[in-house]
């Protein structure tokens, strides 16, 4: 064995180390700027975390912050609003993620449209509110719900109904929010799914007709099966930033009368960090956070793994 | 002919096709709408607005609202700013994503996987907000323009697209050709990748443009300075939090006359509030026919699992 580590073909000798180093750097001159920016940017503040465990000081650095363990994270489960966050952080994600289907049957729907012009007209359309600004998104929502002016109001009014100041409402919070957010995002979110349908084969189909099958029955045991790795994936990807909610999103929708339904984990470590200048205790908050996502994604991966041949790792 | 022979067949089958048209129909109509009451709501008599006899068409045609935005400073502004961070940031993003991504797609350079879990890693985990500003803040780069255009200078889902398009769309062989007739590793990504990968630099400068346009949050922690805001932040100011568009301030109301005016001005306020959210997304949608079938690209080269 000594005999082949010595020979310059063995994939452990320091030859063929040298001769893929050599090979690479050029390489690697290329990934450098990219690499730098991660390890700046993304690294250095995953190593200032650890100021969740210390008294942080400006004036004496991250080292120079004393150590106090858990003691902000204990202070954060034992703060009296912590289960309304929580409550409040998992009911408007789980709220939104119980809309992840709307995609995938809009998405067989379209699939059944035979004139081409009529599709992608519609699909232009639906693809549009994508490229506005979550800024612009959320003035159209307050204005379109405002209670005097608000065409929504209007057309209560009109129908008969009474008028409601809804952005001021803490029960219509999520309601808004997720389904603001389905309004944004429902064509967008289609176009994996259109385009694995169009892979589904065309013999499949006559197949089934031959079978007997009607159109029904056809979606639902070819195209839905067909398009399942696709679904799966995308679900993957909605879990791991599960309790990471559209954050900036909330924060322009909020106003001092919803907080009770609209204050999460994530609006939260803003106010009392940035606003409230409590560096150490809302990097504990925020690394619960993020912890916590990752076990729902790991969770969520394994479980799909199990019950499917598809998962993300 | 197949077409016909696969829709018609039975009454269900015929309920289906009306149902499919329906609700699809429906869907856009009701993605639509509110951008259309935007544009008819802006160009509207704003007492006909704020009474809500504006519906599906213009009520008495004024350009008011428009005159009284565009004479307000702060949005343009913010418009030149952000139209500097978005150029700058762009080009700071591709310069960072299309060569790393292309060293990233070269099987053959020595610890790929482990460079790659590198940038994997910060998909799911970062420091969080507080220890990012504190970094910034050390490098003193809060309060300054370069913050906007370095912040999000990388976005490792675009990294992992790009990297996809250089795997699949461009063949190996060329590149042994090139190597064969002595060019090195770093004249090839200039002389032969670059010149193939048009589409995907379009598509990556489209999606970072559009994520820098439409970004408010990064500047709202990190700038202070009104002179350096961005178009989002001035919109957020005047349609979240309400502060008034008129670019000069109100006089209080004394005479029956001034009354009548200041009346005037708050219904003018709303319809001002759609003439700038017109006006702040019309670049976007503008574009949007041209660019739309790029984005549909990248969603697609990006679904590419690889």
């Amino acid at each position: 064995m000594a005999a082949t580590y010595a020979h310059s073909n063995s994939p452990r000798g320091i030859h063929y180390l040298a001769k893929r180093l050599r090979e690479s750097w050029q390489w690697y001159l290329l990934l450098l700027p990219a690499l730098a920016y991660i390890i700046i940017f993304e690294y250095g503040p995953m190593y200032g975390v650890q100021i969740a465990f210390r008294n942080y000081r400006p004036t004496r650095g991250i080292w120079g912050s004393d150590w106090v363990g858990l003691k902000h994270m204990i202070r954060f489960f034992q703060y009296p609003y912590f289960w309304m966050m929580i409550k409040n952080t998992l009911s408007i994600t789980l709220y939104s993620l119980a809309t992840f289907p709307c995609a995938i049957i809009f998405a067989l729907m379209l699939n059944e449209i035979g004139v081409l012009k009529v599709k992608k007209s519609i699909q232009m359309l639906t693809y549009m509110p994508h490229f506005l600004s979550e800024v612009v998104v959320c003035s159209l929502v307050i204005l379109f719900l405002d209670r005097t002016t608000g065409p929504i109001n209007n057309m209560i009014a009109a129908l008969g109904g009474t008028r409601s100041n809804f952005i001021a409402d803490p029960n219509a919070f999520s309601t808004i929010f997720v389904w603001s957010g389905v309004w944004q995002n429902l064509g967008w979110n289609s176009i994996l799914y259109i385009s694995a349908l169009t892979a589904v084969p065309m013999e499949l189909h006559e197949a089934a007709r031959i079978d007997g099958a009607n159109r029904f029955q056809i979606i639902w045991h070819i195209n839905l099966p067909s398009i399942l790795p696709t679904i799966i994936i995308t679900f993957l990807l909605r879990m791991g930033g599960l309790m990471s909610v559209g954050f900036s999103k909330i924060y322009l929708l909020q106003n001092s009368l919803n907080l009770d339904t609209s204050t999460v984990i994530s609006t939260y470590v803003y106010e009392i960090g940035l606003l409230g200048g409590q560096f150490s205790y809302s990097t504990a908050i925020g690394l619960f956070n993020n912890v916590v996502n990752i076990i729902i994604l790991l969770l969520a991966n394994k479980i799909t793994s199990l019950v499917s041949e598809t998962s993300l790792f | 002919m197949k077409k016909r022979t696969l829709t018609q067949t039975t009454p269900g089958d015929k309920l289906m096709t009306f149902v499919v048209y329906f609700v699809t129909i429906l869907v856009a109509l009701i993605c639509l709408y509110p951008l259309y009451f935007t544009v008819i709501a802006s160009i509207s008599d704003p007492y006909a607005v704020y009474t809500g006899k504006v519906s599906f068409f213009p009520v008495g045609f004024t350009l008011d609202s428009y005159k009284e935005v565009i004479k307000n400073d702060q949005i343009w502004q913010g418009y030149a700013n952000t139209t500097f961070y978005t150029v700058v940031g762009t080009m700071f993003n591709l310069a960072l994503t299309i060569p790393g991504a292309y060293a990233l797609s070269k099987q053959k350079m020595f610890g790929r996987g482990f460079l790659m879990m590198l940038f994997v890693v910060t998909m799911y985990f970062s420091g969080g907000m507080i220890p990012t500003y504190i970094l910034y803040k050390n490098l003193h780069l809060v309060d300054t323009r370069a913050i906007l255009c370095i912040v999000g200078g990388l976005s490792v889902y675009n990294l992992i697209v790009t990297r996809t398009y250089f795997q699949n769309s461009i063949s190996e062989e060329l590149y042994e050709a090139a190597r064969i007739d002595g060019a090195n590793e770093l004249r090839i990504f200039w002389n032969f990748a670059l010149p193939l990968s048009g589409p995907i630099i379009a598509v990556m400068a489209l999606y970072y443009a559009v994520g820098h346009w439409g970004s408010y949050f990064s500047a709202m922690i990190y700038v202070t300075k009104t002179s350096y805001q961005p178009l989002q932040l001035v919109l957020r100011r005047i349609l979240i939090l309400n502060e008034t568009a008129f670019a000069e301030t109100m006089d209080l109301a004394v005479s029956d006359e001034e009354l009548a005016a200041a009346a005037r001005r708050s219904y003018l306020a709303t319809t001002m509030k759609y003439s700038l959210v017109f006006i702040a997304s019309a670049p976007m949608l503008a574009a949007y026919p041209f660019v739309q079938k790029f984005f549909v690209k990248g969603v697609m080269v990006g679904s590419l699992k690889g």
